[in-house]
């Protein structure tokens, strides 16, 4: 995959002067856009690679169910958490699923407002990417419970107890923020697909798929009093996600941050969390588009500009997210909490305990994506594959680190120790990216992994000459 | 609900959105005003053209959110100031800053709620079956053509001279009749292919369709 032979079927903009993208399929005619886009679902013929993913990330999910039941039958005593360290891998892979989700939302809703084009191409992808991120990262919570059949006590009912939920608690906030989000990212991306699921409908050819992408599509006929209503509520859904993805991850900071505990009982958390799940999920967007891109041949929409305005953000991201560690670091040396003082201290310099790993993560989120200052570094799908990798490890060895060496040193001395993840630590974590792999490639298989509807209104000749503003 | 008129409306095809912009704009001055257009995105300025106004979704969204955003509240505030009320920490029982992301969460869903529910609602949807989709060279008003359809329940609307006023503006193909069912099934005869004319389709479909 050398990335100069992707660059030559990029449209030649201006002949002097730096060009300016403009994320328009040229080249292409609704027709075109159609075809290619519905015919992965309804012609293409379900390749070996698939099939071999499928049954690769199946694997992985069985084994994520054979842990989970094991889990359940044993209780969390299978994983290492213990006293004081009470919040290992698992907390830790439900800030970093979420935190993957948040781009999702970001490119969908946010960049929808600021009326970016680029937007159009990937926005299908990063929502799908953010439901199944989230469906990861809602069960771990549920998992750490230690009795999760009893996670309904988490939902305000009226009970023969005659209990409520502590709604002075983060932990609550928490359930209610994450399904909050699920919900409203899974009626965005359905709203938002409606119209191609018509598309889907009308162009199969077999009575059966006819019927399922008939339901799916609700009868949807595109009359234009229809897209008035439709575009209305879109972009009301895009102006709801908007605050709804800042308040999550904040939400999730508070976790740590309303806890006196030193190292997460800090004012810049709210912030620094959310852009760091950005940073993180703007990550996955692109290690998930670098090899999709290539393999249903969809270079024509999404470009190597497209996948250079991400990097862009990446490194945008990862200049907030470092602006965090510098922050939490400053303010603790200024600071005259001597349990806080330490446990910074022991961030940077304990090399017995976790020092190796916090300067991971500084190499993986402040250091590698400085390479995306370069230009010709930035269009380099294997450099941004590269990097992609190490920020998303970077960012959770980050939320592993806050977690141990917060809980590790606490305020009394007696009560130190260290965090031994056990095999089942690392089994649930890899057997949920199979979860993540099998609902990834059920979607691209089955749904339109391109807005349609959205890329013909993209073309040139789109509105008439007097239609819009 | 609709009163039952022999025939849905009658259709025409066009290859541009400037054609079906056009069109609209000379059927709105025409007179005509129970049509609607079917174009595979949203046209900017198409619903103007039909003489939509503001929809009514934004208000839905702003009374829903107000009313999640009440609901989570009080919720809050019974359970913890009136029902069981909790010392916890020695913070009021009315904590209400703790109080507000609730509140906000539950805001943002029900707004997202009635903007889906409600866009469905006011589209009529689901309706898995509707007139239009009984029109041969339907199905490309999701990929790559644009209709225009005057409503037989216009009170300009006239069998003849409509489909002649449609025929006026340069469709693409010819201008057909919507036919309230789609041919009874024991007798598919003669499927009705794209480009018909209006005559032919008239004898085929009307004689089905008369109540």
């Amino acid at each position: 995959m050398s990335p100069v032979t992707h660059m030559s079927n990029e449209p030649t903009g201006m002949p002097s002067g730096p060009r300016q993208p403009d994320y328009v399929p040229h080249g292409h005619d609704f027709q075109s856009i159609t075809e290619q886009i519905s015919d992965i679902v309804l012609v293409r013929r379900t390749g070996l690679g698939w099939i071999g993913s499928f049954l690769f990330s199946n694997t992985l999910l069985l084994v994520f169910t054979l842990v989970v039941i094991y889990l359940l039958i044993m209780g969390v005593g299978i994983w290492g958490i213990d006293i004081p360290v009470a919040w290992g891998f698992t907390i830790t892979d439900f800030v970093w699923w979420i935190g993957i989700g948040h781009a999702g939302t970001l490119i969908s809703a946010i960049l929808l407002l600021l009326h970016q084009r680029w937007r159009t191409s990937i926005n299908r992808i990063a929502e799908a990417m953010t439901i199944f991120a989230l469906m990861c990262a809602g069960l771990f919570p549920l998992m750490h419970l230690g009795r999760p059949w009893f996670f309904y006590w988490l939902l305000p009912y009226p009970n023969t107890m005659r209990l409520w939920p502590q709604f002075r608690s983060a932990l609550v906030w928490d359930v209610f923020a994450v399904s909050t989000y699920f919900l409203v990212s899974l009626l965005f991306w359905y709203l938002g697909m409606i119209p191609d699921l018509a598309t889907l409908r009308d162009r199969s050819t077999t009575k059966r798929w006819q019927v399922i992408y008939g339901v799916l599509a609700l009868g949807w006929r595109n009359s234009a009093r229809h897209w008035h209503r439709y575009e209305s509520a879109y972009l009301l859904l895009g102006g709801l996600a908007t605050p709804l993805v800042v308040s999550v991850h904040s939400v999730v900071s508070s976790d740590f941050a309303i806890s006196n505990v030193p190292g997460w009982h800090e004012t810049v958390f709210p912030p620094y969390f959310v852009a760091g799940a950005i940073f993180s999920g703007f990550a996955m967007v692109l290690l998930l588009c670098i090899p999709i891109r290539h393999i249903y041949r969809l270079t024509d929409f999404i470009t190597v500009d497209h996948l250079e305005v991400m990097a862009k953000i990446v490194l945008a991201t990862s200049f907030l997210t470092s602006y965090g560690y510098l922050s939490e670091q400053t303010l603790s040396w200024y600071g005259h909490e001597k349990a806080e003082h330490y446990v910074y201290l022991n961030r940077l310099i304990g090399f017995n305990q976790y020092a190796w790993l916090a300067w991971c993560v500084f190499f993986c989120n402040t250091i590698a994506p400085q390479v995306f200052w370069i230009p010709r570094l930035r269009r380099n799908q294997g450099v941004l594959a590269a990097v992609s990798l190490l920020v998303l490890l970077g960012m959770w060895l980050e939320r592993y680190v806050i977690i141990t060496t917060s809980l590790h040193r606490d305020y009394l001395p007696s009560s130190w120790g260290m965090f031994q993840p056990t095999i089942y630590d690392y089994l649930t974590f890899f057997g949920s990216i199979g979860l993540f792999l099998s609902a990834f490639l059920l979607f691209a298989r089955l749904l339109p992994m391109l807005s349609m509807s959205e890329l013909r209104g993209l073309l040139p000749d789109a509105h008439g000459h007097e239609g819009g503003r | 609900m609709k009163p039952r008129t022999a025939i849905h409306g009658v259709m025409a095809e066009f290859l541009t959105a400037e054609g079906v912009l056009q069109a609209t704009r000379r059927a709105w001055q025409a007179g005509y005003r129970e049509m609607d257009a079917y174009t595979p995105y949203p046209v900017e300025g198409l619903a103007i053209c039909l003489g939509m106004k503001q929809t009514r979704i934004p208000a839905l969204v702003f009374w829903g959110g107000l009313a999640g955003a009440g609901a989570g509240f009080l919720m809050q505030f019974y359970s913890s100031a009136v029902d069981y009320p909790l010392n916890a920490g020695g913070r009021p029982y009315n904590s209400w800053p703790a109080f507000i992301p609730i509140a906000f969460e539950v805001l943002v869903l029900v707004a997202a709620l009635s903007a889906f529910l409600g866009t469905l609602f006011l589209n009529g949807l689901p309706r898995p079956h509707h007139p239009v989709f009984n029109v041969p060279g339907f199905e490309r008003s999701s990929q790559d053509r644009f209709f225009l359809c005057i409503e037989a329940t216009d009170p300009r609307f006239d069998r003849a001279d409509t489909a002649q006023f449609l025929l006026s503006l340069s469709p693409h193909g010819d201008v057909v009749e919507v036919p309230h069912d789609k041919l009874t099934r024991p007798e598919p005869v003669e499927d009705p292919m794209p480009g018909k004319s209006v005559q032919e389709l008239t004898v085929s479909q009307s004689a089905g369709t008369e109540p």
